[in-house]
């Protein structure tokens, strides 16, 4: 039996895209494509660590955008967004049904790649919609909005367009907790940061951070929240079901 | 600003607005060209919920809760004694915004009860609009109520600022407006809808010529009516609202079931249940009229004047008409494919572009998804069994029934047991 190869990679898209590129160079058969901080204990494996290259990564990416939609680039995009162990090789098998295919019209739906690419992008799609939805900012007092979240995938880069647009004219940061990074826009580009003093256990924004009266306009949100349910229709489950529980902790009008 | 006595104003004028029930905030066509704050270009997004399971998208207030007239359904109404309040314009406008840069909004839904007069309550609603737009640069979804009798002058303006407007016409026939609001002129209701509805048939024409022609209200009006306060019918409602929406070419009618707010023996008496269920039936019916293809008529009439409350109003309607079924699914059109009961006009699509390539079994059609417990009885398919039997349509109802467990069952136990 040959020894499978195992691909190592930092974890970002353009990394998976110089995994792609690496197995068409080296013609590798069947290879597993991990994030360095997943574990390995596999025995008889050859583990190459892949090192982020732009250029290959464009390289593949632009053969991919010759040979498909743009609904089907932003459904592989989501789905590598989505973090499921294993779902880089899915995506794998997928460039590689495409790329042995002529044209880009031939495209079987029964595929079961193709089926589980759309499914999976469909879950982030929600939670990027969530997201959207659910960020809450709160002003520091550097004049900036800032807001902590912690989404089940990784779909920081899928709200920017929406954020960007949307708050033309202020400064914001959207942390996320769980991912230990965040996006900073400046009035002009947005930026990738880090920042220490935030962890899964210190997820709020330090109240001294905070303008004096940011907790005033949460309070008058908080009085909002409350005085417009409708006492005599209350009904809890239908309430659960739009607002999932792991959410509230960072929906102000649940935690006040 | 002093924040205590902004949280009592927002408690007071927020508790007043909130039976409004039209929450949407889509349709709007502002993008945020100028780098200014806001957007509204495609669907409006829901940012919280309410535990009684409704969409918060908007900052739904009342400008304030002080008001000439004396509606009997209406809590703001004057007899009643309540807190009382008022905002100034610059405390709503401020609101919104620091509400909008926060993302706990979609934008603003502004109603007023009437002080002084309609043009003066009116004018106010359009300087917050105008000050948004003009002051703050801000992009976000406005919806402002028009106040009945508004002047033509102020309408014009309103639409001109404001993504949608809407006049709740509460009651939907004119003898129950005279009985409920006697002080309240039909006439009143109608003007300004007629307003809104001709500019924004003009600003469509004018568009087509020139292109910088200022928007109107691009989201269009909408109306409100409630259910179950004056004894009127189904019937009456939806012959009323088909007509709104005829008329003045209404993006929306909404049904708010009537929340018992006082005593009055005009009214039904504190503690009477809300009819949710009445009013989703109600809603199933608009959407059979919008988007299936059926006449008023053909589903509320003379002789069956009130929707069930048991069954959908497509599932009564197919059980009244059985004469018209079975339908072959790889041969009726369109419209016909809609009106089967369990199919939804997404199945409809679906079925439409699977058989182009195949002749479909059962197999297919519940791949689609359609709901089988109601549909197998109305349709044949590509397949030599077919669950069509010669029942009555009483005896047909009820095997449904026994498949199917609803939601609401919960409000059916109680009434079944006084037959049995
Ligand atoms: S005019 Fe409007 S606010 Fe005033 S009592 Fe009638 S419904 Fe209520």
């Amino acid at each position: 039996m040959n020894p499978q190869t195992i691909l190592i990679y930092d974890g970002s898209f353009d990394g998976f895209l110089s995994c792609v590129f690496f197995v068409y160079h080296h013609k590798i058969t069947n290879p597993i494509i991990r994030k360095e901080s997943e574990a390995n204990n596999q025995l008889f494996t050859i583990t190459e660590d892949i090192i982020t290259d732009k250029n290959n990564a464009l390289r593949v990416w632009k053969g991919l955008l010759l040979k498909t939609s743009r609904h089907q680039q932003q459904d592989f995009f989501k789905a590598f967004l989505s973090e499921i162990k294993g779902v880089e090789n899915t995506l794998l098998s997928y460039i590689q049904n495409i790329f042995t295919k002529e044209t880009s019209t031939g495209i079987d739906f029964s595929n079961k790649d193709i089926l589980k690419i759309s499914q999976v992008a469909k879950m982030v799609g929600r939670e990027k919609h969530r997201m959207e939805a659910f960020v809450r900012f709160q002003l520091t007092k550097d004049a900036i909005y800032t807001a902590t979240v912690e989404p089940d995938f990784n779909v920081l880069p899928l709200i920017i367009p929406h954020f960007k647009d949307r708050y033309a004219d202020q400064k914001w940061i959207i942390y996320d907790i769980k991912r230990n990074y965040g996006i900073y826009y400046n009035l002009k580009t947005i930026e990738t940061i880090a920042i220490d003093s935030f962890s899964k256990t210190k997820f709020k924004i330090s109240s001294d951070l905070l303008l004096p009266e940011e907790k005033d306009f949460q309070k008058l949100w908080s009085t909002y929240f409350n005085s417009v349910t409708i006492k005599s229709r209350k009904n809890n489950k239908l309430h659960k079901q739009h607002l999932p529980k792991r959410y509230w902790k960072y929906l102000i009008e649940k935690t006040q | 600003m002093s924040f205590d006595k902004i949280r009592q104003k927002l408690s007071i004028l927020a508790d007043a607005a909130k039976y409004d029930v039209s929450c949407s905030s889509s349709g709007g066509k502002r993008s945020n060209n100028k780098k200014g704050l806001g957007n509204n270009t495609g669907f409006g997004i829901c940012h919280s919920y309410t535990e009684d399971g409704r969409c918060v998208s908007l900052l739904k207030i009342l400008l304030t809760n002080h008001c000439i007239y004396d509606c009997a359904y209406c809590v703001t109404r004057k007899s009643n004694d309540i807190k009382r309040a008022a905002f100034k314009i610059q405390e709503v406008v401020d609101l919104t915004i620091h509400f909008y840069r926060r993302n706990y909004i979609e934008g603003l839904f502004l109603s007023s009860g009437i002080f002084k007069n309609s043009d003066f309550t009116m004018e106010r609603l359009v300087s917050v609009a105008k000050k948004l737009r003009l002051e703050e640069n801000f992009n976000g979804y406005i919806h402002l109520k028009s106040i009945p009798g508004a002047s033509d002058e102020l309408m014009r303006e309103a639409g001109l600022y404001a993504d949608r407007l809407s006049v709740n016409i509460e009651i939907p026939t004119k003898s129950g407006l005279k009985l409920l609001a006697p002080d309240k002129k039909h006439e009143d209701f109608i003007k300004p809808m007629e307003k809104v509805k001709n500019e924004i048939l003009q600003y469509k024409a004018e568009r087509k010529i020139i292109k910088s022609t200022p928007r109107y209200a691009p989201a269009g009006q909408s109306t409100q009516m409630i259910v179950g306060a004056s004894g009127e019918s189904d019937r009456d409602i939806m012959y009323s609202a088909t007509y709104y929406y005829k008329k003045f070419n209404m993006r929306r009618v909404y049904y708010s079931g009537y929340i018992p707010v006082i005593n009055d023996n005009r009214l039904p008496s504190l503690g009477t249940e809300v009819p949710v269920l009445r009013e989703n039936r109600l809603y199933q019916t608009d959407w059979l009229l919008r988007f299936y293809g059926f006449s008023v008529s053909e589903i509320l009439n003379d002789t069956h004047k009130n929707l069930d409350l048991d069954i959908d109003p497509k599932l009564s309607w197919a059980l009244r008409n059985l004469h018209l079924f079975p339908i072959d699914i790889n041969k009726a059109d369109k419209q016909m494919l809609a009106r089967i009961p369990g199919i939804g006009m997404q199945s409809v699509f679906k079925i439409l572009e699977a058989r182009k390539f195949r002749n479909l079994d059962w197999t297919h059609l519940k791949a689609i998804g359609i709901a089988m417990n109601r549909a197998q009885y109305f349709i044949t398919c590509n397949s030599k069994d077919f669950y069509k039997q010669d029942l009555s349509s009483y005896d047909l109802k009820n095997k449904i029934l026994k498949s199917s467990k609803s939601k609401y069952d919960k409000y059916f136990n109680s009434q079944l047991s006084l037959f049995s």
